[in-house]
């Protein structure tokens, strides 16, 4: 069901000026921080709690929660995980550069709420535009008076510093973000402590939240928590942003109440995907980021609710939904994820390091017409090596959750088209030719 | 451009203002790493030490953090690097047929820069733009969707200057710089210094009065 809801963090995304202090003031901009600071930080943290907030990072995890789980300590920062770079993911990206300042106004209502010093945005390296219009934003919103000494008049001060990354899909980890931040490669940190909320950067107590996830907070200030948890159902409330790609008819972004809309819905409504593109047969979709477990057409009709979705054997992840058609190749898609899984390892641990590596060989091979039926087999044990079990949500033999996210293509795509391996092994290369994908 | 370069001194002083921005010095490792590709394109051997003074570590500490990232190029790149995105978004619009027509355009292969040095072409992890598969990145500006046409008009507009005001440089991260520095860590310092001095103060004609105040004492009870 598609429904009319409010546009929390897309309100404004449509004006093309919507990246300048001029727009962003024109249209409600820093009324939820004036709103903030005239609570006391804890009255702004009951109303996430009450909003029923979850992490839009891809963990989904409460965002009140979070901000209850820090250690009480002279120092606390807030750092907003702007690094975005789970395939297929997109939204942050464009919150980044169509609406920098809601996401300094979010990240100093958080700090607010939690009583940090000073906070970071973590802004993708390769975001070249996006990282241009945080500063600018930045630099207008200390002249605006929203940052820095005395906010406002509140007694609450707040310096934001607009870090830049350099190209690590690891430091989408928030302990990897945080040896980043930290000037170093981006390892993600042996745990415990599990939480960057009692030991994060230099070792101080750090909250780190999803841009997506500050973004909503303007809203829910103004709005009420309440007024949130209205919307969507259960502990999936609100509304999300979700980012369709693949053999669909009209990728983009589409910001949706959460559990009432369902993968049919997304897919095929004509105000959203559109269908599948040329009107062919859906043969699988990736229902939360590369990490996650595939869809097939039977799931079409679960909610984009993050409950649901964990129960039928997937995740939601990262809010990103890649649609396949029957000219993808079903190994050819596997080893491309496996591929990126290979090359952004950081390569602390030998399950991840190793079975990356060797998943992607043997993937390539199939798929050149290389491969051995026991190949199969192979690929099965390697995946249950870095995930015992092969269940969901996965067993971890490594430090971050890199690891156990390689098996999820390769084993969706064996178990469900057992066949399509085989044939590739029979015929000697691959059935579905590379020119047929891009035909379509 | 020679590996003996490091940091003008005009980057130097932006540098300081950079580190000042961050409670620990080593955190802008990778700002300014930002920083001396802007100048060259790539980080020189001199400009890693630079850098390492300034954060106080040693310059393999620097090659050694650099190396983990892609964005930081230890050798010299072209002018402007092409990054063909083939992740499973833009896999499926083509992107792999796109690389190879850039290749064939270009002249060269993956990871390789033209003769000319104005073009590097490199094979890109998803580039969070997959609604416009198969997306192209040059010096981190986003183009597409990109196919075999759109590739050929952006290397010729490139090469005709006509895309250099969108187009910076490559190292270029960001045309603008912050221009504030951290007032609210400045006030609190000040307001620390302010309080320190006023308590030394206060010792001091404490001390005093309270050593008055024993003498007094000690005074009246003799």
């Amino acid at each position: 069901m598609i429904t009319d809801h409010p546009r929390i963090v897309t309100s404004r995304v449509a004006y093309e000026d919507s990246y300048t202090l001029e727009r962003f003031l024109a249209t409600g901009g820093y009324d939820g921080l004036r709103k903030a600071l005239s609570m006391t930080p804890g009255q702004v943290h009951d109303e996430v709690n009450a909003a029923s907030l979850l992490g839009r990072g891809g963990a989904g995890f409460p965002a009140g929660r979070k901000w209850s789980m820090r250690r009480p300590a002279e120092t606390t920062y807030l750092v907003v995980n702007g690094d975005e770079s789970e395939p297929a993911t997109f939204k942050d990206h464009m919150l980044i550069e169509r609406d920098p300042h809601q996401i300094i106004e979010g990240a100093v209502i958080a700090a607010y709420a939690v009583g940090a010093a000073a906070a970071f945005i973590f802004c993708r390296g390769e975001f070249a535009l996006g990282y241009e219009r945080l500063l600018q934003a930045c630099d207008e919103a200390y002249g605006q008076g929203m940052l820095g000494s005395d906010i406002l008049g509140s007694g609450f001060s707040l310096d934001l510093v607009i870090h830049p990354g350099a190209g690590a899909y690891i430091c989408g980890d928030e302990t990897g973000l945080l040896e980043s931040l930290e000037g170093k490669r981006g390892f993600p940190r042996i745990k415990p402590p599990y939480f960057p909320a009692a030991a994060g950067l230099y070792g101080e107590p750090t909250i780190v939240n999803n841009v997506e996830t500050v973004s909503s907070l303007p809203w829910i200030v103004l709005n009420g928590g309440a007024a949130f948890a209205a919307l969507g159902e259960g502990s999936s409330a609100g509304t999300r942003l979700f980012a369709l790609s693949g053999r669909v008819e009209r990728p983009g972004w589409y910001e949706i109440e959460m559990s009432k809309t369902t993968f049919r819905d997304l897919i095929y409504d004509p105000s959203l995907g559109g269908g599948v593109r040329g009107g062919r047969e859906l043969k699988a979709f990736i229902p939360g980021g590369a990490s996650a477990p595939w869809f097939f057409p039977e799931h079409l009709d679960i909610g984009l609710d993050q409950d649901a979705v964990g129960k039928a054997g997937s995740m939601l992840g990262s809010g990103s939904i890649v649609v396949m058609d029957d000219t993808t190749c079903a190994v050819r898609a596997a080893w491309r994820i496996t591929r990126f899984f290979a090359r952004e390892s950081c390569g602390q641990c030998t399950p991840c390091r190793e079975g990356s590596g060797w998943a992607e060989k043997i993937l390539r091979r199939i798929e050149d017409g290389y491969g051995r039926e026991e190949d199969l087999d192979l690929l099965m044990d390697l995946c249950d090596n870095i995930s015992p079990g092969l269940g969901w949500p996965p067993q971890q033999t490594t430090i971050c959750p890199l690891g156990p996210s390689i098996p999820s293509s390769i084993v969706s795509g064996i178990s469900r088209f057992r066949d399509e391996y085989l044939l590739h092994v029979k015929e000697g290369g691959c059935p579905l030719a590379p020119d047929e994908v891009r035909r379509g | 451009m020679t590996a003996d370069e490091g940091l003008s001194s005009l980057s130097l002083a932006r540098a300081e203002a950079i580190v000042a921005c961050y409670p620990e010095r080593r955190s802008a490792l990778i700002p300014l790493c930002h920083l001396a590709q802007s100048e060259h394109g790539y980080l020189t051997a001199a400009a890693m030490e630079d850098i390492a003074g300034l954060v106080g570590c040693s310059p393999a500490e620097v090659r050694g953090t650099a190396s983990f990232y892609d964005m930081l190029h230890l050798e010299p790149v072209g002018r402007y690097v092409f990054a063909v995105c083939t992740n499973i978004a833009c896999m499926l619009a083509g992107a792999y047929e796109i690389l190879s027509h850039a290749e064939r355009r270009l002249g060269i292969r993956v990871g390789q820069s033209t003769a000319d040095e104005m073009f590097t072409l490199e094979e890109a992890e998803c580039l969070a733009g997959c609604d416009k598969a198969v997306c192209v990145q040059v010096n981190h500006r986003f183009f597409g969707p990109i196919d075999e046409d759109a590739f050929d008009r952006l290397v010729d507009d490139l090469a005709e200057g006509r895309l250099a005001d969108t187009v910076p440089p490559h190292g270029v991260l960001s045309r603008v710089s912050r221009t504030i520095g951290m007032p609210a860590k400045e006030a609190r310092e000040a307001k620390e210094a302010k309080e320190a001095k006023e308590a030394r103060e206060a010792r001091g004609a404490g001390g005093a009065g309270a050593a008055g105040a024993a003498g007094a004492a000690g005074g009246s009870g003799s």
